[in-house]
């Protein structure tokens, strides 16, 4: 669904050969990703109130929760992540400099970034539901009330996280098509461009996500 | 003027035809009566609804449904009438109509988009029609889907919820399509202080939409979630707190509660000023208390949680700030009726409904400081005197906006008049019906009579026969207003370009308008609610 809003909104002006404004407007189409890039925070926003009432009310479990967690893996998730970013960035320079080859290399490799992450992601949650710590699980259910909400919190932040993250590698599998197709060159290349702040956002909201369960507690 | 044709001659993208050009148009224009048709239809079910409700209430004991259907029905009505017509109602159809053209622009920023949020419409609508019909039936938790029952019944609670979550997309996304649009495509001469009243009433709306629906979103996520994996979040067994979901779902849907209004205030705000032949009051009041509205209505959800338990501080704060949003609300009335004063008035069917709105709008708005006042509202909270007052503000505001808005726009949009003698007849008798509905709910109320209850005491039999009286002479009003509106379709009498004397820029163009809105470069005035050339053609005997 997210998928084909973003098709539309990036490609969205006035295709039909309107009269009065025939140029693409670079500028309004940004300004409607990023609306939409906001609305997506405060999505998760309310998953953050959340969290920050609960920790309020637990913080003793919390912070036994926390330390439950694997800082290894979360750490590596994070680096990849910011390293994926990096890639996403240096791949849309490389398209304005009309170097096509480097810029479907760094795709490639952001793409790779974000399958480690969810491989990642993958190991971590298995491990925890081999010690039998999942939704509705009967450790959780008749252990502590404190921390079943912690690992709840876990599970649906970082499942939301996950899907965007798979959402975001659809966009950017999508772009990297279009670049090789030769649909996104140096002067249109929106859909690169927003594909690019979209993952930049599933970053940034993994940057407040790994502190707030691995590192504060 | 060159003959032009309209834009239903003209489909985009061009090369289509029959209903592949309405079912794939970039058109705006179109695609705004798309909207309307489908508003249309759930309206009419949602009153239906609340007839058969009101009906059963008319006398004590069953009359004609049992407590399970009554409790399946409000929920029905209550979820219809807010996501399916009370929200999108004004900013879909007039927005998507009106907002480029008053802007002089020929669409919206983003037009597949528009089809995109459209669709997202009709499909949400389409969720809520199979979750009646399938699985355990419709949900009977009310439209506001409190946990713990939310969680726990059988019903297809699950569905309808993502229904909404659907319709919250397809709004969050005509929201941003209008800002964009508002920001980029306005027209180059047209500076912030020039802009049409109702076009800003939309860009309000439109970013208390992009604040507040992805709340809702996340709160529905997480009633299926709990559904589906008994994660606890709100059960008090397993840690969570029920209280934290109302928080969250009312973060969303009291700002809800302006973008049902915030675009009928601006309907009003055109309509005032053309039928005085006077310049509105307070443009810029009105500007400022707009986005004042959308400011200060996102920060007084918890007054709907007096009674479930919070801290005596945060009931203070709650208080204090939901009496400061009646400031804004305030100045828009104010700033009307000064609109009015010494103005040359004519009096039709919109401008009739627009006073009938300032009225009833003026004591819901009232009543609701009664309601957010602590003391009293620990007295009437969840009685019929709550549900009286916020029918005041949505249907007695927004709806009678709403009929105001077609009455006023009906000639621009299909380029027919209708008939003047029966819209007053159809709309006296809505006022009517509708006083005699509601304010017997307000006395109701004050007695201790509960919402949503199915059965109630043999002393409130008067009030709530009362008001069953009054629901069918409210019915029957809009109906014969829409078969009135609906009769021009026959009668075909054309309406001219700019039937009422209106000033902003939908009434330099035809009736109806051409695909891309104007025929030549619009002229933007220096202040859009200029009326000396108006009146200058009405003392020269041309209007």
């Amino acid at each position: 669904m997210i998928f084909l809003k973003l098709q539309h909104r990036s490609r969205g002006v006035n295709d039909e050969g309107s009269c009065m404004n025939n140029r693409i407007d670079k500028t309004g189409i940004k300004i409607g990703m990023w609306l939409f890039l906001y609305s997506e925070i405060i999505l998760f926003g309310g998953l953050f109130v959340l969290y920050a009432v609960y920790f309020y009310k637990y913080p003793e479990f919390f912070s036994e929760g926390g330390k439950e967690l694997n800082r290894v893996i979360g750490a590596a998730n994070t680096i990849v992540l910011l390293v994926s970013s990096f890639t996403v960035a240096a791949s849309i320079t490389a398209i304005q400099r009309k170097a096509k080859k480097q810029a479907i290399a760094f795709l490639v490799f952001s793409i790779l970034c974000g399958i480690i992450f969810l491989v990642n992601k993958y190991f971590e949650w298995g491990a925890k539901i081999h010690h039998d710590i999942y939704p509705n699980s009967e450790t959780l259910v008749s252990g502590e009330p404190g921390l079943n909400i912690f690992f709840g919190l876990y599970y649906v932040i970082t499942g939301l996280h996950g899907l965007h993250v798979i959402v975001g590698m659809t966009l950017l599998s999508i772009s990297l098509i279009l670049v090789m197709a030769g649909k996104v060159t140096e002067s249109s290349y929106s859909m690169l461009e927003n594909s690019g702040l979209y993952w930049h956002l599933v970053d940034l909201i993994w940057i407040f996500v790994f502190p707030l369960f691995y590192l504060v507690l | 003027m060159i003959k032009t044709e309209s834009f239903y001659d003209t489909p985009s993208p061009a090369g289509l035809t029959g209903i592949r050009a309405w079912l794939l148009t970039h058109d705006h224009k179109r695609l705004g009566l798309m909207y309307m048709w489908a508003i249309l239809f759930w309206f009419v079910i949602a009153m239906l609804c609340g007839l058969l409700l009101r009906t059963e209430l008319m006398s004590q004991g069953k009359t004609i449904m049992g407590p399970e259907l009554y409790n399946s029905l409000f929920t029905l009505h209550g979820v219809i009438m807010v996501f399916l017509f009370v929200i999108p109602a004004i900013p879909a159809i007039f927005g998507n109509f009106f907002l480029p053209i008053q802007l002089g622009t020929d669409d919206v920023f983003f037009p597949r988009l528009n089809l995109f949020s459209w669709y997202l419409f009709m499909f949400g609508g389409l969720l809520a029609l199979i979750s009646l019909f399938s699985g355990e039936g419709f949900p009977d938790t009310g439209w506001t889907f409190y946990v713990p029952f939310s969680v726990e019944v059988n019903t297809n609670v699950s569905l309808t919820v993502m229904a909404a979550f659907t319709l919250g997309m397809s709004s969050m996304l005509t929201g941003l399509n209008f800002i964009t649009t508002f920001h980029r495509m306005r027209d180059k001469q047209m500076g912030l202080m020039q802009i049409p009243l109702f076009t800003w009433s939309l860009y309000a709306t439109a970013w208390v939409q992009i604040l507040a629906t992805p709340v809702i979103s996340i709160t529905l996520v997480l009633v299926v979630v709990e559904r589906l994996f008994s994660v606890g979040l709100f059960d008090p067994d397993k840690g969570g707190d029920p209280i934290l979901y109302q928080h969250l779902f009312w973060m969303y849907s009291h700002p809800a509660v302006y973008i049902m209004i915030l675009p009928g205030m601006g309907v009003i705000s055109e309509i005032i000023p053309v039928f005085s032949r006077k310049s509105i009051f307070g443009y810029k009041a009105i500007v400022w208390s707009s986005m004042g509205i959308a400011v200060a209505g996102s920060l007084v959800w918890a007054h709907h949680m007096y009674t479930s338990g919070m801290s005596d501080v945060s009931v203070f704060f709650f208080s204090l700030l939901t009496f400061l949003v009646a400031i804004p609300s305030a100045v828009k009335v104010f700033s009307w009726v000064a609109t009015m004063y010494k103005g040359s008035i004519e009096m039709t069917p919109p401008l009739l409904l627009s006073l009938i709105f300032i009225y009833l709008f003026s004591i819901g708005g009232l009543t609701g400081l009664v309601l957010g006042a602590v003391g009293p509202d620990i007295h009437v909270h969840d009685t019929h005197f709550v549900v009286s007052h916020f029918h005041f503000v949505m249907f007695g505001g927004t709806g009678f906006a709403f009929f105001a808005a077609l009455h006023f726009w009906w000639p621009k949009m299909f380029g027919i008049m209708y008939d003047f003698k029966k819209a007053y007849i159809g709309s006296i008798l809505t006022a009517i019906g509708f006083l005699f509905h509601y304010i017997p709910m307000f006395i109701l109320g004050m007695q201790g009579m509960p919402r949503r209850y199915y059965d109630y005491l043999p002393k409130y039999e008067t009030g709530n026969f009362l008001a069953g009286f009054g629901a069918y002479l409210l019915c029957i009003g809009i109906l014969i207003m829409f078969a009135n509106l609906f009769m021009s379709f026959r009668q075909r009498e054309p309406a001219s370009s700019n039937p009422w004397g209106g000033t902003t820029l939908e009434w330099t163009v035809p009736s109806p308008p051409p695909l891309h809105n104007f025929v030549d470069k619009p002229q933007v005035m220096e202040f859009p609610y200029d009326f000396s050339e108006i009146a200058a053609q009405v003392k020269r005997g041309e209007r």
